[in-house]
């Protein structure tokens, strides 16, 4: 085992005299206080209703595919004919998220819906989101008790439920809306153990540089984009 | 991984004569190429972000000792744990440590440059431990015993016949007569025989694209999804990480990944984007029950104050070499060790030393390239030319190189004697060649002639037409 005390000593030490710096510095004690932005491209600077058609252009570029709904009311038929249309099992792991228990399973009784963590058998899953990031299209997940970070990686199917509320312009924005928020369920403003920022299905170019879908995650993304 | 840089001219060689690889050559690092093309003009500010990355870093750089408290701190207060490492042996330690104190057996890899630097898959197995590449590319290379070709992708050197020969021959337990011919049918495959690994794993290795101080966060980008199923699986998630990663808030790593992916690859945006902070939380129904962040050092503090200080702006990208006519030309293994194109021949001379890697810096045509479109804007010709600055110091070229160049030196400190010796020479060869116009041989400079022809000068040196063109500007402005 190395003696990482010493090291750790010996590491700072050596950056301290190559800078010439012995306390460190209060400039960037700074910029860890008030997180100033850096550049922020235009093309997601404009009105909500042009965020909300950016992002779906954007993740409908990188292979995911998205539909509007009218309300949480639609997911359950939403969820069955888009399972049923692919010719996949009707069954479900939904996240036991508090923020999806407005959707009435029981209208579609053909449907199995599991809640829990995935499980190596699932096939789809279906989970919340914090965040959509119109600049790229992007979903940003936040893992929690609620929210099992499985469930966006083992099945091969995943579904996403997000609120056209939730769209916002960058992955500047997502973040204000998480520091704002107390970083969900983390205590006193940290962030969740797990952020993730999915952007499409995933995918590999490893193989003479093509690209193909479903590396190890989900070989589908389905974004149900709710009415507020 | 044992280096063989200073075999470069023979593995450049052998390289140039392997037609397989030459194929691939002619066309992988194009589509790389055009894709960041596409990329980079899509987005307005691409140009003004690579500024502000290099800002930056330079201005972590110049605040490392602050930024990597912060991160400490943050790490710890969420329950993790760092163990800074001065060498690759600490860090090779330090990890087989966390294995052993869990019990650990199976070990699970995400895709990390530094864990190729510091060879932890031969010191885990040599102790007993069975680790598992599970990136696609790593994967397959780690079945063939080879080192990565590229730094984001791996098993760049390869068809698709070279994978399914690969993998007939390491999943026997799957049917003989199964067919294996397309990429989609060797992906699917390699996703279930790594289902079961992902599963088995007692602890998960990922690398770290960026540390955030503010938070205590790593991250990792990727395109399969093989990172994250690395470290929410097992018991235990390893992160991997030099300190150079480290970048102050979630603003500032939101710009490096404005630039990362469109670098790297030509994407938008990486499909999966992973911001790791402490263990699972009480009530979390998975992830990692221990966390760790191996901090390592390996050569980097030094650089700090140099004229090699810029290169640890660098966010592995692989832009440099892309776009680099050596890289195209010998590919990644030619370069002997763990990092090729115009990075490695920076980096390599840092981490090895000039006797070893000497080589590289020389195999440069100083095109530029590199630098144009490093999204760090890291000058990569001018560090190599100061490698080379250092290769003379040390007196490590051939003695008839070093000859040549004292007596070139000591006629350049001549002036007047130079211009009379390169005016004669010049008049002398652009007579002798007049007829054709160049030379296929010539007594000192068979070097130069066994590849190519030597043009033949036209009568005059370029200072004289360099003084003829001055003086008739002259008398054209009066």
């Amino acid at each position: 085992m190395a003696d990482t005390g010493s090291a750790r000593a010996q590491i700072l030490g050596g950056i301290r005299k190559a800078l010439n710096s012995a306390e460190g510095s209060e400039e960037a004690r700074q910029r860890l206080a008030t997180h100033p932005r850096n550049l922020i491209p235009a093309r997601a600077q404009r009105p909500h209703d042009e965020q909300v058609e950016l992002f779906a252009a954007m993740a409908t570029e990188v292979s995911a595919t998205v539909e509007l709904l009218g309300g949480m009311a639609e997911v359950p038929g939403a969820v069955a004919d888009y399972l049923a249309g692919l010719n996949l099992p009707a069954e479900v792991r939904v996240a036991p998220d508090a923020a999806l228990d407005a959707i009435p399973w029981d209208q579609r009784p053909t449907l199995t819906v599991t809640k829990g963590r995935a499980r190596d058998s699932d096939g789809a899953s279906l989970t919340g989101a914090f965040a959509g990031v119109a600049e790229t299209g992007t979903l940003m997940l936040l893992s929690g008790a609620e929210r099992p970070t499985t469930l966006n990686f083992l099945p091969d199917t995943h579904v996403v439920v997000l609120r056209r509320g939730q769209i916002v312009g960058t992955m500047e924005d997502a973040w204000d809306r998480l520091r704002a928020a107390g970083g969900e369920d983390g205590a006193n403003g940290a962030l969740p153990r797990t952020v993730n920022f999915i952007t499409g299905p995933s995918r590999t170019g490893d193989i003479e540089m093509r690209i193909e879908l479903g590396a190890h995650g989900p070989r589908r993304l389905h974004i149900l984009l709710v009415e507020d | 991984m044992q280096p063989t840089t200073h075999a470069f001219p023979e593995n450049a060689r052998k390289a140039l004569s392997d037609e397989r690889l030459q194929k691939v050559l002619a066309i992988a690092p194009a589509g790389f190429v055009n894709r960041r093309k596409q990329a980079a003009d899509r987005l307005p500010e691409f140009e003004a972000l690579r500024d502000q990355g290099r800002d930056l870093k330079n201005h972590v750089l110049a605040n490392l000792d602050t930024y990597l408290e912060a991160f400490e701190g943050k790490v710890t207060e969420q329950g993790g744990h760092v163990h800074w490492c001065r060498t690759d042996q600490e860090a090779r330690d330090a990890i087989l440590g966390i294995c052993r104190k869990v019990g650990a057996k199976t070990v699970t890899k995400g895709k990390s440059m530094i864990s190729e630097e510091i060879g932890i898959n031969d010191h885990l197995e040599a102790n007993g431990l069975t680790p598992i590449e599970t990136d696609l590319g790593e994967y397959i290379i780690q079945l063939r015993r080879e080192p990565p070709s590229h730094i984001i992708a791996p098993a760049f050197h390869l068809s698709k016949a070279d994978v399914e020969g690969t993998f007939r021959q390491a999943h026997t337990d799957l049917p003989a007569d199964r067919v294996l011919d397309e990429p989609k049918v060797l992906i699917a495959e390699a996703r279930q025989v790594l289902r079961r690994k992902f599963q088995q794993a007692d602890v998960g290795i990922t690398g770290a694209n960026i540390m955030v101080a503010e938070t205590g966060s790593t991250v990792i980008v990727t395109n399969e999804g093989n990172g994250d199923l690395t470290q929410i699986l097992p018991r235990v998630h390893v992160v991997i990480a030099t300190i150079d990663k480290v970048v102050p808030t979630l603003e500032d790593a939101a710009l490096v990944l404005r630039l990362l992916a469109r670098s790297a690859t030509g994407q938008e945006a990486s499909a999966y984007t992973t911001f790791s902070t402490g263990p699972r939380r009480p009530g979390d129904l998975d992830g990692p029950e221990e966390f760790h962040v191996v901090l390592l050092d390996n050569g980097r503090s030094a650089l700090l104050g140099t004229e090699f200080q810029d290169v640890l702006r660098c966010i592995r990208c692989g832009a440099c070499m892309n776009h680099c006519p050596v890289y195209g030309a010998v590919g990644g293994h030619a370069y002997g060790w763990v990092y090729p194109g115009p990075i490695g021949s920076v980096m390599q001379p840092a981490l090895l030393g000039v006797k070893e890697a000497g080589h590289l810096p020389n195999a440069s045509t100083f095109c530029g390239r590199c630098e144009a479109v490093c999204p760090m804007r890291i000058p990569l010709p001018k560090m190599m030319r100061h490698w080379r600055e250092k290769e003379f110091e040390q007196n490590l070229q051939p003695a008839a190189m070093s000859r040549g160049l004292a007596l070139w030196g000591w006629f350049a400190r001549r002036p007047a004697l130079y211009h009379a010796a390169t005016k004669m020479a010049a008049r002398a060869l652009g007579m002798l060649g007049r007829g054709k116009g160049r030379f296929a041989r010539l007594p000192l400079a068979q070097g130069w002639t066994r590849h190519r022809d030597m043009p033949a000068p036209e009568g005059r040196t370029f200072q004289q037409m360099w003084a003829e063109k001055k003086a008739a500007e002259k008398k054209g402005t009066r």
